[in-house]
């Protein structure tokens, strides 16, 4: 059959255009199959586990700017099986097979240094703090892959103008639990534990930095970070620390996990940027999990991960080379 | 000697037997055949293109330790057929070492040359591997029998003692790209097992000069 030539102009017919309400549906029905079928294969495959897992966390739509993506979300199966978690080992595939052990009720979040109103917050508090959102992010991983995952949560402003920081408070320091009993990957030297991550004041208060709770409309499955975790989508992934325990707010930049590590391999800003390449390989491209077959071209990596518009003003006169 | 001389000469038989070699070239045919497998059936997990790179790594590597392990197992058994085996295996190595190299260059770097000349000038692992893959190919080109005589023998055993310096350079290769996150438990196991072949031929050579030595001696006396 011969088709017309695409000059630009050939737009689909508005009769064929699946309306919004229609494919949203869809996606819901298709979260809940696939949800089922993983709950399923999972209590074949690990029977102790408890039905709590892939509980849904109900959530409507951000109307933050830039908050959804309309590129394909990765599959759930995707994003749950191939993780960098090393508290759980240093494999893609250990978090989802290790995590388990991991308990996230009861779960408590100390909230301390430069604020007034200094706490310890239970996760069902959290839970309640706002009203549950969902986002779809990129996310970037520094090693050159990335997927695209409907996060749930609210922006962690919320939580910063509740306990209301000191005039001192530069800084937001994220500390990831280390438990040797839960985290066997604890035995590995590989980085100093507790993990810990960092942002400044501005970036932590942007509306786009998301404290999540959930995931492709479920409670975080315990390999992603549960049972709450910090998403930074135009940073590196490696910047979004999971099963948070401590936030801490500071005035001299903190010294964070992969920094310490490897300096001059990782920076505290970590911005994705295709114009910086990591000492050891380009950042120029990426390749998107579950995109097309083996042979899939990779993509360009987008400035900021695509959300320079939202976030590009934050750095405003800053040498990105010199600051990475 | 670890063999009954009966048990010595039945797996000697066996070892001739005629269907040795066909059998061996389709057992060391199974790795491939399983990630083809694999990449058709979907099954290679959800970065496939690293699956697959990072498997047929591996396979190189137990490939070149193999081919290493006969002469040692020859001697130590006395099993001479076993030297039957050595040319087929290394060439597995060499196989499997183009398949890696190919896997790299196609879906990491795109077949894009000139962006796989600055990887090999960027990272240190890179270049080490692409080094000992280079190293590899006159070795798999001068493997015929023809090859040892055109060369002559004791030139031809010259150049094929670089495998020596090939597999330093691929346990280097493999350190190092595990060296992000120092997750060397693998590495240790290959690291130990290319160690004890490589090393039983430095002591059998050190050994060699010292009865050497006594030789001349002794029939100077």
């Amino acid at each position: 059959m011969l088709l017309p030539k695409d000059r630009g102009f050939v737009h689909p017919i508005p009769s064929e255009i699946t309306p919004r309400s229609v494919s949203e549906s869809r996606r819901r029905w298709l979260a809940a199959a696939t949800a089922a079928a993983v709950l399923g294969s999972r209590v074949a495959a690990a029977p102790n586990q408890t039905a709590a897992k892939g509980a849904a966390l109900a959530s409507a739509r951000s109307t933050v700017p830039g908050a959804i993506t309309m590129e394909k979300p990765t599959s759930m199966a995707d994003a749950t099986s191939y993780n960098n978690f090393y508290e759980f080992g240093l494999d893609k595939s250990d978090p989802a097979e290790h995590a388990h052990t991991l308990k996230t009720r009861p779960w408590t979040v100390a909230v301390e240094g430069e604020v007034h109103k200094a706490g310890t917050f239970g996760i069902d508090d959290l839970l309640k703090l706002a009203p549950m959102e969902e986002r779809v992010y990129r996310l970037r991983c520094v090693e050159g892959w990335s997927m695209v995952i409907p996060w749930v949560g609210y922006s962690l402003a919320e939580l910063i103008r509740k306990v209301e920081p000191t005039g001192n408070a530069k800084y937001v320091q994220f500390v990831t639990l280390a438990d040797r009993v839960q985290m066997p990957g604890l035995r590995s030297s590989v980085l100093d534990w507790p993990y810990v991550e960092g942002l400044r004041l501005d970036e932590a208060l942007h509306p786009l930095t998301l404290l999540t709770f959930g995931m492709y409309g479920q409670v975080l499955p315990n390999q992603n970070g549960a049972p709450l975790r910090v998403v930074v989508p135009w940073k590196y992934g490696f910047k979004s620390g999971k099963s948070i325990v401590r936030i801490r707010f500071v005035e001299k930049q903190p010294v964070t996990s992969w920094s310490q590590a490897a300096p001059q391999e990782y920076g505290f800003y970590s911005n994705v940027n295709p114009t910086v390449d990591h000492p050891r390989w380009s950042q120029a491209t990426e390749r998107r999990i579950g995109e097309g077959d083996l042979f899939a071209k990779k993509r360009p990596t987008l400035m900021f991960n695509g959300y320079e518009a939202q976030v590009g003003q934050l750095y405003a006169g800053m040498d990105l080379k010199k600051w990475y | 000697m670890v063999l009954t001389s009966a048990a010595r000469r039945s797996v000697q038989s066996q070892l001739l037997h005629p269907a040795t070699k066909p059998v061996l070239f389709v057992l060391a045919l199974l790795p491939l055949t399983l990630l083809v497998v694999g990449i058709v059936r979907h099954t290679l997990g959800p970065n496939p293109a690293e699956t697959l790179i990072r498997s047929l790594g591996d396979w190189t590597l137990r490939f070149l330790c193999l081919t290493l392990a006969v002469t040692p197992l020859r001697q130590w058994t006395g099993l001479a057929a076993l030297a039957r085996l050595r040319r087929m295996l290394g060439l597995f190595t060499a196989f499997y070492a183009t398949l890696h190299f190919l896997a790299y260059a196609v879906f990491d770097m795109e077949l894009v040359w000139d962006a796989i000349v600055r990887d090999v000038g960027k990272r240190p692992f890179i270049l080490v591997g692409t080094a000992a893959f280079l190293l590899l190919l006159p070795l798999a080109a001068t493997s015929f029998n023809r090859a040892i005589r055109w060369l002559g023998a004791a030139r031809w055993q010259a150049l094929h003692r670089l495998v020596y310096a090939i597999a330093l350079l691929a346990i280097l290769h493999f350190l190092w790209m595990r060296a992000g996150k120092r997750n060397f438990a693998e590495v240790a196991v290959y690291a130990a097992i290319l160690g004890v072949l490589l090393g039983w031929r430095v002591v059998r050579a050190a050994q060699g000069r010292y009865f050497m030595k006594l030789g001349s001696h002794s029939a100077k006396g």
